[in-house]
């Protein structure tokens, strides 16, 4: 047993996650839970007390987890985006130029592509994360396939060890990924695809496998430096062997929770 | 100056859900485009304006936008029509935008949105007549007015009527009974000649007229919704047979002496709170409690499906907010009952919605704001029967957590009162009268009862609330349902008395009167009880969660309701005298009729009969509308109710309600109103048997089970109707007690009836019982398909021929039969399967339920993707037994259970005492091939055509893309 000095070093060693929070976030506290669980410390904050703080350089992980921010009315995470960018442009930049990372889960990933941070950090939005085929909301388990040409950096952060394919729960209304054709091909080229849905052999696939419509079938990015992932299916929704839809007849590792320890151990 | 942007996608695409609806109402050949409309009245030049559509309004890579000045700047076309919402109505988007444009630091602005909807295909005529049935709701909007908006220039032209204070009192001391039922009838206040009198009596003594506030108060607390007269009045009973009266009896409070009754005789220590709060509850973990409310919202459904559902929804998750001093709650549950949707729109009676339109309206409202408040809607039921045609059934319920000392309100003299949440507007204005009457087509007219919710507001008040809670800055808390404030606070400070001060609530807009404010049931408002020493931090949290809230009042220990509106009194009521409602006697009788066995011939082969079945509607998955809510929100999923690949149904949903705690809560209902039609007593029985069956074939057991009841009813005046609901709740109280299995809470919704003119359409008497139960560690929740090939398939419980009102002979038109009963020693059932799966001799497990055990060992196959070979030889039933009868019987308290060979022994000595049969085994082969006696294959099924046949029911109301776009 250590003393309690011991603790606290050991407390010290935790990396930072700041998790933000507005009017209609809803997976915040299960997200918190997850970086928790993965040894993190967590700070879950209100964008108004948020918009004060002088600037990210005490936290290692910003995270801007699912929900329905402002319900969406004028668009999904549009105005959340909008507070970011008036508020944290800076702030959010000087934080990736630093190392940190960030992670935008669902109306998270959202945000990030309306602010234009991702795929450019430029807070320009050249992508779009639009209405889904079916024109309806969809909470459903889908297979995933890490995109073998993803970033070297990010692999390292978000994938390790994570098989080629795997399975995460999906639940939103918005998000088709759509974009022009110049746009899709640099992405592609830049590596910053990160997942796609996929078959159980990790075949192209159409609706439902691809619950969306997505195009090129992407379910989640990164920025140029492999540091930000913005992704539509849910990581901190699988973090329990029980959260998989046939746990009692084949076990299988909670996917999302490795992404959120990898993301804590890259610090430590 | 008025600015107007129009927001259009920049490829031509057609809103998918809105197009099939018009294509439900039969309009075929025609196109759709729409724009979002947004008004800005503000003093900006063009480069701002710009900015605003640019920044805020538009998705740059698809939408484009216009901008031109005025609300109209020509006259539009007339394939076009403008939906713009009500002066005053609560416009979400337009609060949102405001918000955007502060954050933007550009100054203040008056915003109005609107929707403009472009037919190309369709005349004028067309357009204008789908309009109010489709694409917009009358209640809350309208089609903008060219000549009346062309000229407009300031949105605040906009706004509605002011108020000025006018003190109203009704002469109600001199009137007669005529003018004391048309004061009644006029002010929509739905009370009797007894109670009018009774009113009358007690203002004579008090030598003055009473004010409408005051009037409106009594009408809301003695109101079917609030003060349930039915239930806690006297009934006469009656019941007879062949003609004869065979008992009699007087019932003084059907509840206390049925439902209360079981579970103050059960007693059990889990048991916290129970009929007393918001919702009832039981413990669950050291220091937590768990609540569970279940609520109707049928009458605002029938007129509105997405807004009465949604409120329905809304307003039991703040019946959790409410419970106790605040619970947090974690899941949803529903039931809906429908009539079928193959109806011609043209045989509807007058003034009734199609159900497509129902069904349609009433998932998507449930949705859209279990989905925005982050709550997932875990399991439910939904059943369809053409007497729901006028009266929908639906069913909403909320579970929360919360610690074991904060599960009372603590309410003492010079509290102060403060409302929170929304602001209070007209909207919902007499609801909880309102759903005491029947509906008939001129109160389908009567559209003001229906409200409006918004999830975001509500979830921003849970935000705060939770809070708050933790830092212990309330005492007590109540959620404003029906009647509003009226109820809400009135019930808080019943021993009390309290004054308020209703000019100090905060509003939407001008014009509301001072019982406008009292009785309004804007929804996402909550009261709560606090102190002054706790104001400042109350308020910096509301604050900074942007939420309203005001303290209006205090209790006062006077024993008065003391209402004032701008110094004036306008309500003084002695507490006593609210809640002393007039006990109501209502007649009760029961016929016992004689029951016929069917008539129905073998047949060699019962492949058609068994896919039937499974394409019924009451029997199809009903993954189209699980899935489309977040079930999984929270991150507390165990046990889903349904899942997709393969198409697996449970027979309940278990979740974690604690990331941090092993245990689990496991929640499940019964419901089946098909029963009633033969006896209301057998099927509340049922009901119960089956909820049981749920939870625990789902690995619960029934010392940790609790229930809560929910009637339907058609009208009590009618002694039948009211008849059949007395025989029901004497089920209620037997199975509840043999069970061991307490109710916790419930609620009633009566007068579910259309008036046709000459005729009504009566819903079958339908109980929805829901339960509850908590496991210990989340690993013992079993699920309901198979798991491994070679293991053994036991059917437990005993098979008799009792197929009256089954599907198998509902489906066949067939009338007769013998209803299913509950047997004396079903419990041993229960008990010794619960001890078997918490030995973990049991791999899964499903209860046999609509369709007997054909359906289950189907669905059970289905959704693991291998076969069966079963043997209907060692089935426990009697040897005369038939065929279809050992396939199709829904004997209650049967399962199938999977056992592995090498348990098979313990696994029997554990049933002892319990009929049990080993009657067949899983195969790997996908195929699902039952023998009869004979040994002859009387169904053999591939599994693709059982699938198949499970998916076809519901074909229409799940997506398919139109064409497989090649890459």
């Amino acid at each position: 047993m250590g003393t309690k000095g011991d603790k606290e070093q050991v407390a010290m060693a935790k990396p930072n996650v700041l998790i933000f929070r507005t009017a209609g976030t809803n997976c915040d506290k299960e997200t918190e839970f997850a970086f928790k669980a993965a040894g993190a410390k967590t700070e879950l904050d209100h964008i108004n007390i948020i918009k004060k703080k002088k600037d990210f350089s005490s936290y290692q992980i910003i995270c801007i987890p699912g929900g329905f921010s402002y319900g969406d009315d004028l668009g999904a995470g549009k105005i959340f985006s909008l507070e970011i960018i008036l508020w944290l442009k800076d702030k959010m930049k000087n934080f990736i130029y630093k190392g940190g990372l960030i992670l935008g889960v669902c109306n998270g990933f959202q945000v990030l592509v309306r602010s234009g941070i991702l795929p450019n950090l430029n807070f320009n939005q050249s992508l779009s994360l639009i209405e889904n085929d079916s024109g309806r909301f969809e909470d459903r388990w889908v297979q995933l396939k890490i995109d073998s040409g993803s970033n070297c950096l990010a692999r390292k952060i978000w994938f390790k060890q994570l098989p080629e394919l795997i399975y995460l729960p999906v639940a939103h209304a918005e998000g088709k990924l759509f974009c022009k054709q110049n746009i899709l091909n640099k992405i592609k080229n830049n590596n910053q695809i990160a997942l796609r849905y996929s078959s159980s052999k990790g075949n192209e696939v159409n609706y439902p496998d691809n619950p969306n419509g997505s195009l090129d079938n992407i379910a989640g990015i990164l920025d140029q430096t492999g540091r930000v992932l913005g992704l539509m299916p849910h990581p901190e929704r699988f973090i329990f062997q029980h959260q998989y839809p046939y746990w009692q007849k084949e076990k299988k590792d909670p996917y999302g929770f490795s992404l959120f320890k990898n993301s804590v151990d890259y610090f430590r | 100056m008025i600015w107007r942007i129009d927001v259009f996608s920049k490829k031509e695409e057609e809103s998918i859900e809105l197009k099939s609806q018009i294509k439900d109402l039969g309009f075929k050949d025609f196109s759709l485009s729409t724009k979002k409309v947004y008004f800005i009245d503000a003093e900006f030049d063009l480069k701002k304006i710009k900015q605003i559509a640019e920044k805020l309004l538009i998705d740059p890579i698809t939408e484009e936008y216009a901008l031109s000045k005025g609300v109209f700047s020509k006259k539009p076309s007339s394939q076009e029509i403008m939906v713009i919402y009500h002066p005053g109505v609560f416009d979400s988007v337009a609060v949102s935008l405001k918000k955007a444009i502060d954050d933007l630091s550009l100054g203040s602005v008056e915003v109005h949105t609107a929707t403009l909807y472009r037919f190309d295909g369709l005349n004028q005529a067309q357009i204008h007549s789908l309009g109010p049935k489709i694409i917009y709701n009358p209640v809350i909007e309208q089609v903008a007015d060219y000549n009346k908006l062309k000229s407009l220039e300031s949105l605040s032209q906009l706004a509605a009527s002011r108020y000025s204070f006018e003190l109203k009192v009704i002469d109600i001391l001199e009137a007669d009974k005529k003018k004391l039922d048309q004061i009644s009838k006029e002010g929509c206040l739905a009370l009797n000649t007894l109670e009018m009198k009774k009113i009358q009596k007690y203002f004579k003594e008090l030598g003055r007229n009473p004010t409408d506030c005051e009037l409106e108060t009594l009408a809301v607390l003695w109101s079917e919704h609030c003060g349930h007269k039915t239930f806690s009045g006297l009934i006469d009973y009656e019941e007879k047979t062949d003609g004869k009266i065979i008992k009699k009896e007087k019932i003084n409070n059907l509840l206390k002496s049925t439902i209360m009754k079981a579970t103050k005789e059960i007693n059990s220590p889990e048991c916290v709170s129970v009929f007393v709060d918001n919702s009832g509850i039981v413990k669950f973990d050291q220091g937590q409690n768990i609540c569970f409310k279940v609520e109707t919202h049928n009458h605002p459904s029938s007129l509105e499906p997405y807004g009465g559902a949604s409120t329905g929804i809304g307003g039991v998750i703040r019946d959790v907010l409410g419970t106790g001093s605040g619970f947090r709650p974690f899941a949803s549950i529903d039931a809906f009952c429908f009539s079928n949707w193959q109806v011609e729109d043209k045989d509807l009676p007058k003034g009734l919605l199609h159900p497509r339109r129902i069904i349609k309206g009433v998932v998507s409202g449930v949705r859209d704001y279990g989905n925005k408040m982050g709550i997932p809607t875990v399991a439910g039921s939904v059943l369809f029967d053409n007497r729901f045609l006028g009266n929908p059934l639906v069913y909403c319920g909320t579970l929360g957590i919360g610690s074991s000392d904060k599960s009372f309100k603590k309410v003492k003299k010079g509290d102060l009162v403060v409302v929170c949440g929304a602001k209070t507007g007209k909207d919902g204005i007499h609801g909880a009268t309102f759903s005491s009457q029947e509906l008939d087509q001129e109160t389908t007219g009567l559209r003001s009862a229906v409200q409006i919710g918004n999830p975001i507001e509500e979830k921003k008040v849970a935000d705060a609330l939770m809070q708050a809670q933790e830092r212990d800055l309330f005492t007590a808390i109540t959620d404003c349902g029906a009647g509003g404030l009226s109820s809400a606070v009135t019930e808080l400070a019943k021993d009390y008395g309290v004054k308020v001060y209703l000019d100090k609530v905060p509003l939407k807009y001008k014009g509301l009167t001072y019982t406008d404010i009292w009785i309004s049931e804007s929804q996402e408002r909550m009261v709560f009880f606090t102190q002054e020493d706790k104001i400042k931090e109350l308020k910096d949290i509301f604050k900074q969660e942007e939420v309203d809230m005001r303290v209006v009042g205090q209790v006062t220990g006077s024993n008065d309701l003391t209402l004032f509106y701008q110094d004036n009194k306008v309500a003084e009521l002695g507490m006593d005298f609210i809640f002393s409602s007039l006990q109501i006697s209502k007649k009760a009788i029961w016929v016992n009729s004689k029951q016929k066995k069917e008539k129905l011939k073998e047949k060699n082969n019962y492949n058609h009969d068994l896919a039937a079945i499974l394409s019924s509607p009451n029997i199809a998955p009903k993954d189209w509308i699980l899935n489309q809510y977040d079930h999984e929100v929270q991150g507390g999923s165990v046990l889903k109710a349904i899942s997709n690949s393969p198409l697996k149904t449970n027979d309940a949903a278990v979740i974690r309600p604690k990331l941090d705690s092993q245990k689990a809560v496991v929640v499940g209902c019964g419901i089946n109103p098909f029963y009633s039609d033969i006896d209301p007593y057998w099927m509340a029985a049922l009901a119960i048997d089956e909820a049981m069956r749920n939870v625990v074939s789902t690995g619960a057991s029934l010392d940790k089970t609790f229930i809560l009841d929910n009637f339907s009813w058609g009208s009590p005046e009618d002694p039948q109707v009211l008849g059949s609901l007395v025989r029901a709740a004497k089920a209620c109280y037997d199975y509840s007690v043999y069970f061991g299995t307490p109710f916790i809470s419930g609620k009633d919704s009566l007068y579910n009836e259309y008036n046709l003119g000459k005729d009504k359409i009566t819903i079958p008497g339908t109980l929805l019982i829901s339960a509850v139960s908590v496991l210990d560690n989340w690993q013992l929740a079993l699920d309901s398909s198979f798991s491994k090939e070679g293991n053994l398939i036991y059917l437990i419980g005993l098979t008799k021929p009792e197929l009256g009102q089954s599907e198998y002979l509902r489906q066949k038109g067939i009338k007769q039969g013998l209803v299913p009963k509950v047997e004396p020693d079903a419990k041993n059932t229960f008990i010794n399967l619960s001890k078997a799966i918490k030995q973990k001799l049991v791999v899964s497990c499903h209860d046999l339920s609509e369709g007997g055990l054909a359906v289950a060992v189907s669905e059970m196959c289905v959704g693991s993707g291998m076969g069966v070979s079963l043997f209907l030889e060692e089935v426990p039933a009697q040897e005369s037994s038939k065929d279809y009868q050992l396939l199709f019987s829904e004997s209650p308290s049967r399962f199938l259970v999977e056992v592995s060979k090498d348990k098979k022994e313990e696994f029997e000595n554990q049933l002892q005492g319990v009929p049990f049969g080993l009657i067949g085994c899983v195969l790997a082969d996908e195929q699902v091939v039952v023998h009869n006696k004979k040994s002859n294959k009387i169904i053999d099924m591939s599994l693709s055509y059982l699938e198949g046949s499970l998916l076809k029911a519901f074909q229409e109301f799940r997506w398919e893309p139109k064409e497989i776009k090649s890459r």
